[in-house]
């Protein structure tokens, strides 16, 4: 048998397509952390309750109106986006003008009061949420099981990657976005709406979230506290990949899945902070992130 | 004459000394639960079990010797410095008499020494750790429910024997993980199993399929979860995803109990195997107490919640057999009498304050043999508790002759 690294190659394959999956979560929230931050110039700590409540929408749908899992992949991020442009509408749009920590500060708050509303009306065990059934079963890939939704995750995470940064580096209205946060008041003056655009952007990173919320229901359960597990290590991911790039937080984000994954073979007591090393060596080698700009 | 009424008074308040002592301190007996009821373990215990004292209390009449009983409680945040100040507070200013629960092993032990310091009952339920009842006893101290030893027993002995002679553990990387697999192992080599490794994961890790995968590989007849919680919930989800299961390997889950089956779905549970020291739909007294108690919260009790019943009633017992809410009166009784209720079935509390009582080794139905809400499980073995146990003689208690 072809060893590698003192692995069999087969088992080293499968951690590796693992790796790849766990990559493409990384790299949706990342996504939306990375517009929210790029754009706003706000740390959107509440990102990981939006992922949950995208769970949740996902789960409520089902359970409360019997709507199925492909609706709610719509609908979800829909309700969380709307959620999103309220609480950007009403009350994060007032702290533009202070220190960015206050945003953070709000954002924090706002995620541990979701949380906890979630937690006394489901408890902490979480809600099943079962495969839709066209995505159940598994393919045997020789080298492993392989489940086909776990496929579905990597190529719907694909094409929201792709589909976001085209959006905002190709489209007219991404042009807009990212004139607005360079100067809005030279945009406002050429007739453009920027506090809409900028409700617009929090909604969609916040709908960012709740789909990969609702992607991740039949995997993980569906638990109050499955945002706040996560939430840290994205940030982490951002913080390698350059604060508020977005290229950088999607590849970033499928990397360090990869290598976290083979942390899980070769030592998996490191696993959890694999990415927070990564994360200081980038910092102390480049500052900016690996995908920054130097400020 | 006055000097002979003075004495009579005196002679009488004297006489009346021991009368009053043997009555309630201050009016009121004061049982306070103090667990976790936001964080990972609020459904495997939490306010849960708060609602399982109130209903004790009440099936008790809600008064002992004729004065009133009260129940208070208070979220610990799985944090022993936390649980240590309510605890001091409650001793020291609320005039609590007991505390009960005391969900996670650290804050158990935390608890459990104050208690001792302080000369209150304390009663565990909610704690794994042999600890308790071992090296760190107290004259005051009882454990209930289960430990550590009790699932090893019966979850690794249990299996052995139906042929599950091999193991491959995912076990979560802190002092808890380490001692349910050390246990288990110990319990597995002794009844002619063998272990084929082990998979440490970091607490509270969201995916487990590499170490799932890892798992698979070794060819293992049984991956021994030596988590708790959320951890053991996602792995078992997960596993059920990787067709782990359906490949014909078997899932044992060292620390699960039917809160956590109920969030996980009986689809992604069935044929888990795992012990417990209550199962609601065992026998018709189980039955009548499990609907009693899903008629005020919408939930069937594990053991963690039936366990706290229990103690709350034994409890009161103790106190009534005692005729005093004196903490030494009541700890002698605790141990004299047998514990006679739907949980304990005449389970008997030794000198190292272990309350020995039968386990079930449960096997999760397929959703299809499932026929009402909350029936999860068929009852695979009675684990009797001598053997559950470890002897009071051998578990290193101070208390108890060696």
């Amino acid at each position: 048998m072809t060893m590698i690294f003192g692995i069999p190659l087969q088992a080293f394959l499968g951690q590796l397509l693992v790796g790849l999956i766990n990559g493409s979560f990384y790299a949706m929230l990342s996504l939306g952390l990375a517009i929210i931050f790029g754009l706003l110039r706000v740390i959107n700590f509440a990102h990981g309750a939006q992922y949950m409540m995208g769970a949740f929408a996902g789960f409520l749908l089902l359970s409360w109106l019997g709507i199925n899992y492909w609706f709610a992949l719509i609908l979800g991020p829909v309700i969380v986006g709307l959620s999103g442009a309220v609480v950007e509408r009403f009350a994060l749009s007032r702290l533009y003008k202070l220190d960015h920590l206050y945003g953070l500060l709000f954002t924090f708050g706002l995620a541990l009061v979701i949380e906890g509303g979630f937690r006394y009306f489901y408890g902490s065990s979480g809600q099943p949420y079962a495969t839709p059934a066209l995505l159940s079963g598994g393919v045997n890939l020789g080298f492993m099981y392989m489940p086909i939704y776990r496929g579905w995750v990597v190529v719907a995470s694909l094409v929201v990657c792709i589909g976001t940064w085209l959006l905002i580096e190709k489209t007219k209205l991404g042009s807009y976005l990212r004139a607005a946060t360079e100067n809005p008041v030279l945009v406002q003056s050429f007739g453009i709406n920027v506090p809409l655009l900028l409700t617009l952007t929090y909604a969609l990173g916040a709908g960012l979230a709740a789909l990969a919320g609702i992607l991740a229901a039949p995997i993980y359960q569906v638990s109050p506290l499955m945002g706040s597990n996560l939430i840290i290590v994205v940030f982490a991911i951002v913080v390698v990949g350059g604060m508020g790039s977005i290229m950088g937080a999607i590849v970033t984000g499928y990397m360090l899945g990869i290598l976290e994954g083979l942390t899980k073979v070769f030592y998996p007591e490191a696993s959890n902070i694999v990415i927070f090393v990564i994360m200081a060596i980038v910092l102390l080698v480049r500052p900016a992130g690996l995908f920054g700009r130097d400020a | 004459m006055k000097n002979l009424a003075f004495a009579s008074a005196a002679i009488l308040a004297a006489a009346a000394l021991p009368a009053h002592a043997a009555g309630i301190s201050d009016d009121v007996v004061k049982i306070g639960i103090l667990n976790d009821q936001s964080g990972v373990y609020a459904d495997f215990g939490g306010t849960w079990s708060y609602e399982a004292a109130l209903m004790a209390v009440e099936d008790f009449g809600g008064t002992v010797l004729g004065k009133p009983v009260e129940v208070i409680t208070a979220d610990h945040q799985n944090k022993p410095d936390v649980a240590a100040n309510i605890a001091r507070q409650w001793y020291d200013e609320e005039n609590v008499d007991t505390i009960m629960e005391l969900t996670t092993s650290s804050v158990a032990l935390a608890v459990q020494g104050i208690s001792k310091e302080k000369k209150k009952i304390n009663m565990v339920t909610g704690a794994a750790t042999t600890e308790l009842t071992g090296a760190q006893c107290s004259p005051y101290g009882f454990h209930w429910a289960y430990d550590t030893h009790a699932l090893a027993v019966g979850t690794g002995g249990a299996l052995v024997e139906q042929g599950g002679d091999s193991w491959y553990f995912l076990t979560a990387d802190y002092a808890f993980g380490y001692s349910l697999e050390e246990q288990t192992s110990k319990f597995l080599k002794s009844s002619g199993g063998t272990v084929l490794g082990a998979v440490r994961h970091p607490l509270a890790s969201t995916d487990y399929s590499s170490f799932l995968l890892q798992a698979q590989a070794s060819g293992a007849k049984v991956i021994g979860l030596a988590n708790a919680g959320l951890d053991t919930a996602n792995s078992i989800k997960q596993a059920s995803e990787f067709g782990i299961v359906a490949g014909g390997q078997r899932l044992a889950a060292l620390l699960f109990t039917l809160a956590e089956v109920h969030g996980l779905g009986s689809e992604a549970a069935q044929g888990l195997t795992l012990t417990e020291g209550f199962y609601w739909n065992r026998d018709d007294e189980s039955r009548e107490f499990g609907k009693r108690y899903f008629e005020r919260t919408g939930r069937m009790p594990n053991m963690v919640h039936a366990g706290t019943y229990s103690t709350v009633t034994h409890y009161l017992k103790s106190i009534e057999k005692a005729g005093t809410d004196e903490t030494e009166a009541v700890a002698d009784a605790i141990r004299s009498m047998p514990v006679d209720d739907v949980f304990g079935r005449g389970g008997t509390v030794a000198a190292n304050g272990r309350m020995i009582h039968d386990m079930y080794l449960l096997e999760a139905k397929a959703p299809a043999d499932v026929s009402e809400p909350w029936d999860y499980f068929k009852v695979l073995a009675t684990i009797p508790g001598d053997q559950a146990y470890i002897k009071p003689s051998e578990s290193g208690c101070p208390l108890v002759s060696q």
